[in-house]
């Protein structure tokens, strides 16, 4: 690898998902966190980055955190910030997607940030938009701001992502994290295991890349990271698995588990944590959990990914627009 | 006024029906074929029209036994009349009619209305399909006598498949009083669950809910057991895996009466054109692997697979705008069957024409019971003829469809097969291109 690695200069007007990005890419969004991580330490936690530019949020599904993070981030570079909350319909007599979309775009919006409940939401606006669309989450396919903050988590603590074995135990199959996570941690090098029971990490999931694994034990030793996955109820209520308390015994990390993992071991879970299901309370709150970071490099990412499709290598749009 | 001949003079004629390959004339008295051949000029120019085709190919009039025209309940996507246009602007001058209208054709009254709105149009020869359990509802079986007697050519329940064994064997049995063959869609509904794609990487990679192979093997060996214990008639609708295909094979080779199809969709694309999330690519059954579609091609050509048709599934546009999960599936067909399955299997996979044709002409009138009179070009048969030119590449472009919808998969494909003329019982109702108006 050269050192004096040319800056990349950034050309998406969206960003949809991490299989789409080079690694180039990638590192990109992880630098330019790195730079705006720093934001957030000072007394004016502000930039005027995005000043001017105007940052819709699009929720077609609850999503606190997420959500705020975004508007965090979309405050802190100075975009002005406005929420929106649909309600995702199947009915074909409402307001479609696309109308919902073109009508908040007509008011003259820069970025739309899209939540909503179909795989490819975000990839059919982005061709329908001329705004930018990042996406916050689309059915189960990709959640690539929750992927990159767990990357950068990892970067911080472990100062790589080559030659690591990361775990993504839980529902692999249904998970955007998961398919994110993969996706970026597979570019940067990282060896990635998918670990449940086969109803939801089938083993078709080896297709894509993926070390496919049934017996979280058998894995322990090895792994570097764990990203506990979360579980939804609803899976248990379509009989994907029969309990969640032997999801729990057979998937979850607790004390005794933890026993056997490598002391330098990472802990992450996307949240919002199911407490004594994925983690029991001493694993979330322990020494090797990094939870809570990851909730603050969100932040950073976040401003990081609004900041670059906001701007395109044109500089701050705010310096251009200068009324 | 029409005149009492109409003369096809000196275009290739292909008739898998009678295995004729050559350059020659088609002679048609009134409605009905008069002579095939060299035929001498002996017509006063008052009673002969005179269709040049020199370099044309002549076909009998394609059969398509799979389509959606939404007459009745909704007619802002395909009435009998765009539908039957957009036949024979496709060349195709019979079509069957599935029964999956609001209400469903399970009735006589039901089935006469759509063989009276098909003549009404005055395009194609419509015929329906009527259902096998009323209402659809995969419990009592529907009237099929009163069906059979309104014209219906074949007994469906469209795009479900019969969750109980047992309907099924009975609707097999019954339908055997009408000699008319039972049409299934093969999809275990709760092997399919949510799926909207084929299982498999591309689902994995794109987070959508697929649908296993194992959802079309299963119920097609059901019904092929179903058929063998009823010695009743199966055709198998809209294949779509290399399983389905061994399955059939194996029902022909033990004797039984059990045919199967293919839509051009199946074998022309993968499910990697779901990348794109355009809900134009999501179909019942979904598009599969290029392993898939090897072997359906295969089977085309061993003769497994007898018919090929469009399964043109009309919808309105704001119902294919919708999120790829959400967006009903199928896709149009009609005006696409010809010119796709033309280039690809003749053109790249070098079938013979007459290979082709005979899946769009002979086997589906042979299946529905219309060969005595239909699918072929023997003298005495009801003069249904297509006209193409199949030397100039075009490019596939839905805003010129005759159809009321518009959800293609093949936009902007190169294709060469382009309707020139299309006669329908003797009378042109396409000609130079264009619709002929009723005089």
């Amino acid at each position: 690898m050269e050192e004096t690695a040319k800056k990349l200069e950034w050309k998406r007007k969206d960003l949809l998902g991490l299989n789409e990005l080079s690694v180039d890419e990638i590192n990109e969004i992880l630098d330019t966190a790195e730079g705006f991580r720093e934001v957030s330490t000072r007394s004016i936690k502000k930039v005027p980055a995005l000043r001017g530019t105007v940052i819709v949020t699009l929720f077609f599904e609850a999503s606190t955190r997420t959500r705020i993070s975004f508007d965090l981030a979309a405050t802190r570079l100075s975009a002005d910030v406005i929420d929106f909350t649909g309600s995702a319909s199947s009915t074909l007599k409402g307001e479609t997607l696309n109308d919902t979309a073109k009508n908040i775009e007509a008011m003259g919006v820069d970025i739309l940030v899209l939540r909503h409940p179909c795989s490819g939401a975000a990839n059919q606006l982005a061709n329908s938009l001329s705004c930018s669309v990042v996406n916050a989450g689309d059915g189960s396919h990709e959640h690539p701001t929750q992927a990159l903050l767990d990357i950068f988590t990892i970067r911080r603590a472990l100062g790589r992502i080559e030659g690591l074995k990361v775990a993504l135990v839980g529902d692999v199959s249904h998970s955007r994290v998961a398919r994110s996570n993969i996706w970026g941690l597979q570019k940067l090098g990282a060896e990635v295991y998918a670990v449940g029971p086969p109803t939801l990490v089938p083993r078709g999931m080896a297709k894509l890349g993926v070390h496919v694994s049934h017996h979280l034990d058998e894995i322990l030793p090895e792994m570097d990271v764990f990203n506990m996955l979360r579980i939804q109820k609803e899976r248990q209520d379509q009989g994907l698995f029969p309990s969640i308390r032997e999801y729990s015994r057979l998937f979850g990390l607790n004390r005794h588990r933890m026993k056997r993992v490598k002391p330098e071991a990472l802990v992450l879970h996307p949240g919002p944590i199911n407490r004594g299901v994925e983690l029991t309370p001493d694993v979330a709150d322990g020494k090797q959990s990094l939870i809570l970071n990851q909730v603050t490099s969100g932040l950073a990412v976040r401003m990081a990914v609004l900041y670059l499709v906001g701007t395109r290598g044109r500089g701050a749009p705010a310096e251009e627009k200068g009324t | 006024m029409s005149k009492r001949y109409t003369w096809i003079c000196g275009g290739r004629v292909v008739d898998p029906a009678t295995q004729r390959d050559e350059v020659c004339d088609v002679l048609v008295e009134g409605d009905r074929i008069r002579q095939v051949g060299k035929v001498e000029n002996g017509f006063s120019a008052k009673e002969v029209d005179r269709i040049e085709a020199r370099g044309l190919l002549v076909t009998p009039g394609l059969i398509d036994m799979h389509v959606h025209f939404r007459e009745p309940g909704n007619e802002e996507e395909e009435t009998i009349l765009s539908g039957s246009r957009a036949a024979v602007a496709g060349g195709i001058t019979s079509v069957a009619c599935f029964p999956n209208t609001e209400p469903s054709v399970d009735n006589e009254a039901a089935a006469e209305f759509v063989v009276l709105q098909g003549k009404r149009a005055g395009m194609a020869n419509v015929f329906p399909v009527g259902t096998v359990t009323f209402n659809r509802e995969g419990k009592r079986l529907s009237e099929m006598g009163g069906l059979a007697r309104a014209g219906a050519v074949a007994f469906s329940e469209a795009d479900r498949s019969l969750r109980s064994a047992e309907v099924m064997r009975r609707g097999l049995l019954y339908a055997k009083m009408f000699d008319l063959p039972v049409i299934a869609h093969c999809e275990d509904p709760d092997l399919r669950g949510a799926g909207v794609m084929g299982y498999g990487e591309v689902a994995l990679r794109l987070g959508l809910p697929g649908v296993p192979d194992a959802a079309e093997d299963i119920v097609i060996a059901r019904d092929i057991r179903l058929a063998d214990i009823t010695q009743g008639r199966l055709h198998i609708s809209h294949m779509s895996t290399r399983g389905s295909l061994e399955l059939l094979r194996e029902a022909k080779s033990s004797g039984l009466d059990v045919t199967g199809e293919v839509n051009p969709p199946h074998f022309a694309l993968t499910e990697e054109s779901v990348t794109t999330y355009d809900p134009n690519f999501k179909l019942v059954p979904p598009l599969r692997t290029p392993a898939d579609v090897e072997a359906l091609i295969r089977g085309l050509e061993e003769g497994v697979i007898d018919v090929i048709s469009s399964g043109h599934a009309p919808h309105a546009p704001e119902e294919k705008q919708l999120e790829f999960v959400y967006a009903p599936p199928g896709v149009v067909g009609l005006e696409t069957l010809f010119p796709v399955s033309y280039t690809l299997l003749v053109e790249k996979h070098g079938f013979s024409l007459l290979k082709l044709l005979e899946k769009m002409t002979i086997q589906p009138a042979r299946i529905l019971r219309l060969s005595e009179e239909r699918g072929s070009l023997e003298v005495g048969k009801l003069a249904d003829i297509s006209v193409f030119d199949i030397s100039k590449e075009r490019s596939i472009q839905s805003a010129s469809f005759h159809s009321k919808s518009r959800n293609t998969c093949f936009e902007g494909w190169n294709v060469r097969g382009t309707t020139m003329h299309v006669l329908v019982s003797g009378r042109c109702v396409f000609r130079d291109g264009a619709i002929v108006g009723r005089e």
